[in-house]
């Protein structure tokens, strides 16, 4: 099969490989339609995440169709049209019995702070990813799910990742009615935070990035008010005028490991990789929200300590929330909001990329070239 | 203002934004939420018809971290660990938990350890390393890569040029070196061979 392949840091090929096995009862085999490149996949392109190997195919968003399943699997067979959670998942452990199904025990050797993710290193389990024609799927009767009818591929594949966490950060900003919400990161997370805490009943929606193309889809996508930082000596004192002075009641980091607006955060991290992440974005969260205010982070950051301004932090009394999305849980409810007309999560994707081309689209979606925001990669068996 | 204890007003009534966009406050109600709350315990709805997964075949000696008590009862099979940059996985993963910046700075080593492992290796292939294609460079000229920045007040600009020298640094250095032992080396042999001559 013809598959994405990791050479190193900025580097990438498409290559044969071999078409992956059942390796467990529970596996399936899926014939990957589409998948999708995430913000989160280009700190793994950037070199950013330990035990990256060389050799890795990437993606955890992706679509297909069943090809294969393992003798113990029961609610699927070869030809289904399925949707695949990022979140690997056993759905019987201490964490996926309480619904932490990101937080699962059973899937991953290499760590016991992250679950297992496709794609993502073997810090995060070492499984391949669904930039291929076939991928492997762990525990198919648990996290597989038939896409339905009415549904069409593109909403789908945003359902695996950037749309589920986008709705599952404005959760846990435990949004009330009337609040103001600041996100931060104009990013396919952050326009569907956005989105989703107006469904929360937020009374004020933000959005801060420096890309005004992604500002543009911010007001036109998210309805949102916006704000370009580097048009500001200090964005947090701009929050705070534009809230009489009190900050925001929310704020929603959704920008991660490579926020821009310090560079000595971006070559500490980025480039360095002395930091886990340059947390520009989580502290002036902690600096712009008010005091007493919750902040929830679902930006991605590497598992090194990263210089966050927690003193700050302390002394507001904020409530920090976050963790991987648990996918599966948000999508009965997310499917009625796309059915009822709430959500049309393909609206914010720009680009559709052959497989054979998807240095090119890395590149693109890393270099931010030709406003670009959501780069899907069409797989050639589709 | 924060000095007083009313909350300032917002600028649209709940209503008008129900009118302006659609499917405000149709989530009003944590309990429509569907991670609210957060641990909710209910091992039946997730579709396991097991209470410990069966075992998947260890097929090489996995690598596993400390903090683990047993392998876990499925794992990932990409890219097994090979050469150096396998020698040091493994001792990062036996020696150091997670909680160690010696387990991670260890693996970050090894990755650039292996990129180095691989780009020689590949020479010895009939597919070598392209680091022009790789990079998807070339897409900065069918997608606008000019017109993307020109312009435009963009915070990442400032690193777009120092990120490829960073990249590209190291291994200009590789080559320079070794061309530079090469002809010193070549020099040495040759140089003797003609002046006997």
């Amino acid at each position: 099969m013809r598959a994405m392949v990791y050479r190193g840091p900025y580097r990438m090929r498409v290559e044969e490989k071999d078409i992956p096995a059942i390796e467990h009862p529970n596996d399936a085999i899926v014939r990957v339609s589409l998948a999708a490149i995430c913000g989160s996949d280009l700190h793994l392109y950037h070199g950013m995440m330990p035990d990256t190997r060389v050799g890795m195919t990437f993606g955890h968003e992706f679509i297909g169709v069943v090809e294969q399943v393992g003798p113990s699997v029961q609610n699927l067979t070869p030809g289904d049209r399925v949707m695949v959670p990022f979140n690997i998942y056993c759905g019987s452990c201490f964490f996926c019995a309480r619904g932490l199904y990101s937080n699962c025990h059973n899937v991953n050797p290499n760590a016991t702070a992250v679950g297992g993710i496709y794609g993502y290193s073997h810090t995060c389990g070492g499984y391949d990813g669904g930039q291929a024609e076939f991928v492997r799927v762990p525990f198919a009767d648990v996290g597989l799910t038939i896409i339905p009818d009415w549904m069409d591929d593109e909403d789908a594949v945003m359902l695996t990742d950037a749309l589920a966490t986008g709705y599952f950060g404005a959760q846990l900003g435990d949004i009330a009615e009337g609040d103001v919400v600041v996100v931060f990161g104009a990013g396919p997370v952050g326009l569907f935070a956005a989105r989703s805490a107006w469904l929360m009943g937020a009374g004020r929606v933000i959005v801060i990035d420096h890309l005004e193309y992604r500002l543009h889809k911010a007001r036109e996508f998210a309805h949102a008010e916006t704000y370009n930082f580097t048009a500001y000596d200090d964005i947090v004192v701009q929050m705070k005028k534009i809230t009489d002075h009190l900050g925001a009641d929310v704020a929603i980091d959704a920008v991660g490991a490579e926020a821009d607006g310090n560079l000595l955060q971006h070559v500490t991290s980025a480039t360095l990789k002395l930091q886990g992440g340059s947390p520009v974005a989580l502290n002036w969260a902690i600096d712009a929200v008010r005091k007493g205010g919750t902040i929830s982070v679902m930006g991605a950051y590497g598992p090194m300590f990263s210089a966050v301004k927690f003193g700050d932090a302390m002394n507001k009394g904020l409530t920090l929330r976050m963790n991987q999305c648990p996918v599966k849980r948000q999508w009965p409810r997310l499917f009625e909001h796309i059915r009822n007309g709430h959500l049309k999560p393909s609206d914010i994707v720009t680009h559709r990329i052959p497989l054979e081309h998807i240095a090119e689209g890395y590149h693109i979606f890393s270099a931010k070239l030709d406003g670009c925001i959501k780069p899907l990669i069409v797989a050639n068996a589709a | 203002m924060p000095y007083t204890a009313d909350k300032p007003p917002l600028p649209e009534s709940s209503e008008q934004l129900r009118q302006r966009i659609p499917g405000w406050g149709v989530d009003l109600d944590p309990r429509d939420r569907p991670s609210v709350p957060r641990e909710h315990f209910d091992p039946g709805v997730t579709g396991a018809h097991w209470d410990f997964p069966q075992r998947q075949p260890e097929r090489w000696a996995r690598e596993r971290l400390i903090e683990h008590a047993v392998l876990t009862p499925v794992f990932g099979t990409s890219c097994p660990p090979k050469g150096l940059s396998g020698l040091l996985r493994r001792v990062a993963y036996a020696r150091f938990s997670e909680a160690r910046a010696a387990h991670w700075l260890i693996l970050l080593g090894a990755d650039r350890v292996d990129t180095l492992e691989s780009a020689l290796a590949s020479v010895l292939t009939l597919t070598p390393d392209n680091p022009i294609a790789e990079t998807g460079v070339r897409s900065e000229f069918s997608h606008q890569g000019i017109a993307s920045r020109r312009g435009r007040r963009r915070a990442d600009l400032t690193h777009h040029l120092l990120d490829p020298v960073l990249v590209a640094g190291p291994w200009v250095a590789v080559v320079g070196a070794v061309a530079y032992v090469g002809v010193k080396g070549f020099r040495a042999v040759a140089g003797p061979a003609r002046r006997n001559s």
